[in-house]
């Protein structure tokens, strides 16, 4: 494996035998209903996973989901914490299971986390240098759901839109659900412009979810296979 | 590396730098003095001050959770929320600003812990260049007595004991501080420090600390300019 810059200091690369499989997509992309079919999936088969996620850090879990609620920080600030979360998790769960040879399963990675900034106007370089910690994983998937998708399947879960996931600290309009659609719309354009860059699978998430579970199925086993992953 | 810029809004940054038992608090304390019983604008902060960070580096250092990359991380955390809030609205609206240690903390301590330079720096590129850094400069000895002189124990990281440099804290304090010594004799130049003599009495560094302020700010732009409720 690689970092995508220097790298956290003192790991040794070499010793990462497990693979590193992100699952991005916008909130109600199915990303965590894929993840569970890809853990029984990859179990089934033998193989040791772990899953990740955004703010499950022991650090600043807490702290984050709080400082989120009352809508406290500023842009940086906000930033900052969600990479001292990932870098935590990243050095205490992620760097570990890859070292015990473990397939880790990330739900979402450091893309959500810059298309985020990025779309509230932070500045790319910076997010670039930031999370030159991160580590390149074996494949990112995105699941990309058409906004209008979206609205209906967290509709379907929550009967309400998040705050957060519709942009409504940087809202263009008054109206929640037209500030949904915008930034989902804005996202989705800043994952386009990072798909290349990133090597991200596109997969079209707008299936049922045994579909795109096949499909996930068929790449993730190519991935073992080519890798002669024991 | 992203350089870092020097502001151009009406307020003054002054920040001071040393090691522990330099005295640049009581010798900022004492220009807070002086600037506020003249009548200026003047406003405090101090280093890994911020209430909403607070929890997380103390359950943080509590637990030794903390990774040289997350120590960096945390305390960048700290800073942006102090420079968001508070710093730069405030040196946009015509205060002098003074900072109980500022980045060049971090760019010392955290390359010390073994952080790449680079990552920091740009990490911190968001804040200004100060207009004045003064440098508390003491020999490393006389720094070392002062702070042992007054304290039975040493912290777990104020020691430096993450670094395993030695397992005796004192001896550990000792070359960890060296370290972050030789860090700032590194910077004193790129950044153009005001170098303090720290062996000096009291009211002489202070002397000079305002002699140099009153030489480099037009003071008497910063005079409040509405009356007070005293």
């Amino acid at each position: 494996m690689t970092f995508y810059g220097k790298g956290l200091p003192k790991i040794n690369v070499s010793s990462l035998t497990g693979k590193l499989i992100v699952i991005e997509g916008a909130d109600g992309s199915g990303r965590s209903t894929q993840i569970q079919l890809l853990t029984n999936w990859l179990e089934g088969h033998g193989f040791a996973t772990v899953n990740v996620g955004l703010k499950r850090s022991n650090l600043v879990s807490a702290e984050l989901e709080e400082a989120m609620q009352g809508n406290v920080l500023s842009p940086i600030t906000l930033s900052l914490f969600y990479a001292t979360d990932f870098v935590d998790q990243l050095e205490n769960n992620i760097v570990p299971a890859l070292r015990a040879g473990f397939i880790v399963l990330a739900d979402r990675y450091i893309y959500t986390l810059m298309a985020r900034d990025i779309v509230r106007d932070g500045d790319r370089e910076w997010l670039k240098s930031l999370y030159s910690l991160a580590l390149v994983p074996d494949a990112v998937f995105y699941l990309e759901v058409s906004p209008r998708f979206l609205v209906e399947r967290n509709f379907q879960k929550n009967v309400s839109l998040d705050y957060w996931e519709s942009g409504m600290d940087v809202r263009s309009s008054r109206d929640i659900f037209d500030n949904f659609i915008r930034y989902q719309r804005k996202m989705r354009a800043e994952f386009k412009r990072m798909q290349e860059h990133y090597k991200f699978e596109v997969v079209n998430g707008n299936r049922s979810p045994m579909a795109i579970a096949r499909e996930l199925q068929a790449k993730v086993e190519k991935l073992l296979s080519n890798s002669n992953f024991a | 590396m992203a350089e870092i810029k020097r502001h151009n809004s009406p307020g003054r940054l002054v920040a001071v730098e040393g090691l522990d038992g330099s005295g640049k608090s009581t010798q900022v304390y004492l220009l807070k003095r002086y600037l506020e019983l003249e009548g200026y604008k003047v406003f405090f902060t101090e280093w890994n001050s911020s209430l909403l960070v607070k929890n997380a580096t103390k359950k943080g250092k509590k637990a030794q959770l903390l990774t040289p990359t997350t120590f960096s991380l945390i305390h960048c955390t700290d800073f942006a929320d102090r420079y968001e809030r508070q710093i730069w609205p405030l040196l946009c609206a015509g205060y002098i600003v003074l900072a109980d240690r500022y980045f060049f903390t971090a760019f010392a301590r955290d390359v010390a812990r073994g952080c790449d330079p680079e990552w920091v720096q740009t990490m911190y590129s968001f804040a200004t260049l100060p207009d004045i850094t003064f440098f508390f400069k003491v020999p490393l000895e006389t720094a070392i007595s002062r702070i042992l002189e007054g304290r039975p124990a040493l912290k777990y990281h104020e020691a430096g004991m993450d670094l395993g440099l030695s397992s005796d804290p004192y001896e550990s304090f000792r070359i960890f501080q060296g370290m972050i010594d030789r860090g700032y004799d590194e910077m004193a130049q790129k950044f153009g420090f005001t170098i303090i003599d720290a062996s000096q009495p009291v009211d002489k560094q202070q002397q000079f600390v305002r002699q140099i302020v009153a030489k480099s700010i037009d003071l008497p732009a910063y005079k409040w300019r509405v009356r007070r409720k005293v």
